[in-house]
């Protein structure tokens, strides 16, 4: 209960502190639609050529595109300014700061941060999948529904880990500035459902950077083709997941040696 | 009658040589500096050849469905473009509109203009050295994708003559447009929001998300008036396309206009703005 009550406390301090800062939400703002606008040309541009591609239609893109963006969000928002925060602190020997408080110390790693303006990609994402399902019919099932939610959560869980596992090399290697650049090259690849790549790079895309996973899974509930099986695979794998990164965290913090800043 | 020159030309002699000197030394000492950070480079390097890959994977599977090609392009063709591309786009990275931001922001720049030579000859000398660290360590990761993705080239030595000439074109038109960019922080302190703008038009029209031969003819028309398509599509096109000797002597000519155009416009803002500036400290 400590627990989730200092994790919302975080949530509203950092929410108080961005809020300060207005004209960021209109650069955001046009940021994130100058984004949309490119991903629709490409989406537009592709379907100008053909009617599907690998079996997906474009309103179906549409919903691929959506999650991505939304996902994208969540990451900006909530993840990738805590574990980024982790790496500096890391190099600056400031992490001593929060091992010494009496909470779970990979809790407070990834609470600290929050950029608030990054969730317009929260909001704009749903809207953009809102759109695509109105255009696919309109009829998504409530069972379909609720797998594309906890699809999605499952996802998020995974791309945490992913990010923490990354930070957490930063014990090893102190100089971690090109990771943002590094994972955003990699997540762009969410933009198409994973059948389209080559055997080597769906592997990796699912299993080594759990893209497919997050994406293409919750994706494919909107469209009606996630069969339970998928599901259940991405659930043992989100538990297997945080499990591994939670020894890993932990094998890590031993290497830590802080300056007592 | 005496041969001794006259002392205005042995001034500027003396000016050029210690230009040429300047550029050989930062180059150098930037060579040995990047080379210090291989692992992150090598991080960074993958992070980047993600969007070639993504790009090349869409449009081969559209070309397989079309029965073998897209717009005229083959399976091959598709991957010598973007493999090419890739090699580009290491060449056009160049100082970016947020490093004046800080710069400006933070008053970085005090100390700069206190040395002898203009801030923008050190940004042209560090990046120029460091192309030479980053084009390296990115021939193992085009040997990797050659196999991978199995490219078609039909090269003739003038084409690689002119490449090798046109990424330095590319990447002067770049540096000279990004610079002038930047300078816009002088009165709005945040150059987010247009250097983004500037980015999606320049993706869009330049050749970078596709073949511009795969674009609607409005926009290849559009693309002919503006600077981007000679810092990708171009150098690209003289290695994979079939470019004759004119359009190849043609393009780099419009290089050339572009990196006049370029510095002209650059040096336009900078005098302006450099009255704008104050900081304070340092």
């Amino acid at each position: 209960m400590t627990t989730l009550r200092v994790a919302l406390l975080h949530l509203r301090i950092g929410v108080m502190n961005d809020l300060q800062y207005r004209v960021n939400f209109a650069l955001q703002v046009l940021q994130s639609l100058l984004a949309l606008a490119t991903g629709l040309v490409v989406l537009a541009l592709v379907y100008s050529h053909v009617a599907e591609l690998n079996g997906w239609s474009q309103p179906e893109l549409l919903a691929v595109l959506g999650t991505q963006i939304l996902m994208g969000g969540v990451i900006r928002a909530l993840i990738q300014p805590n574990m980024m925060r982790l790496t500096e602190d890391v190099h600056e020997g400031k992490l001593d700061h929060a091992l010494t408080k009496p909470v779970d110390a990979q809790m407070l790693v990834s609470v600290r941060e929050v950029q608030v303006w990054q969730a317009v990609d929260i909001v704009l994402g749903a809207i953009v999948i809102a759109v695509a399902l109105v255009r696919l019919g309109g009829n998504l099932g409530a069972l379909d529904a609720l797998a594309f939610a906890i699809a999605l959560t499952f996802g998020a869980v995974m791309l945490y880990c992913f990010w923490l596992l990354l930070a957490t090399g930063s014990f090893w290697v102190v100089r971690m500035w090109f990771l943002p650049e590094l994972f955003e090259g990699v997540f762009q690849t969410g933009r198409w459902p994973v059948g389209i790549y080559p055997d080597w790079l769906r592997f990796g895309i699912t299993f080594l950077v759990p893209i497919a996973f997050a994406i293409t899974v919750p994706a494919e509930a909107l469209t009606s083709r996630l069969d339970w099986q998928t599901l259940l695979l991405a659930a043992g794998f989100a538990v297997a997941l945080f499990a591994f990164t939670r020894w890993f965290w932990r094998f890590g913090l031993r290497r830590y040696s802080g300056a007592s800043a | 009658m005496s041969t001794v020159p006259a002392p205005t030309q042995l001034v500027q002699e003396g000016r050029t040589r210690s230009l040429v000197d300047f550029y050989l030394t930062t180059m150098r000492t930037e060579v040995q500096l990047q080379f210090q950070y291989r692992a992150a480079i090598y991080m960074y390097l993958l992070g980047m050849v993600a969007e070639p890959v993504i790009y090349l994977v869409v449009w081969t599977t559209i070309a397989e469905q079309s029965g073998g090609t897209v717009g005229g392009l083959t399976t091959g063709e598709l991957a010598a473009y973007y493999i090419v591309w890739t090699l580009v786009r290491n060449m056009n990275l160049v100082f970016t509109p947020y490093g004046w931001e800080s710069r400006i922001r933070e008053g970085k720049l005090s100390g700069q203009l206190l040395r002898p030579l203009h801030p923008i000859h050190y940004d042209i000398a560090e990046f120029a050295g460091g192309k030479f660290v980053w084009v390296l360590f990115y021939l193992p990761i085009a040997v990797v994708l050659t196999l991978v993705f199995h490219p078609t080239f039909d090269i003739r030595p003038l084409e690689v003559a002119v490449f090798a000439v046109a990424i330095w074109g590319a990447y002067l038109i770049r540096t000279f447009n990004q610079s002038s960019l930047g300078l816009i922080t002088f009165w709005t302190t945040r150059v987010g929001a247009l250097f983004q703008l500037y980015i999606t038009l320049e993706l869009l029209l330049s050749g970078r998300l596709v073949p511009l031969t795969l674009m609607p003819e409005w926009v290849q028309t559009v693309a002919w008036f503006l600077p981007f398509r000679w810092t990708f599509y171009f150098p690209i096109q003289t290695l994979v396309g079939d470019l004759s000797n004119e359009e190849l002597l043609g393009g780099l000519a419009m290089q050339v206009f572009w990196i006049v155009v370029g510095i002209g416009v650059f040096s336009l803002v900078w005098r302006r703005a450099i009255r704008q500036y104050t900081a304070v400290g340092n």
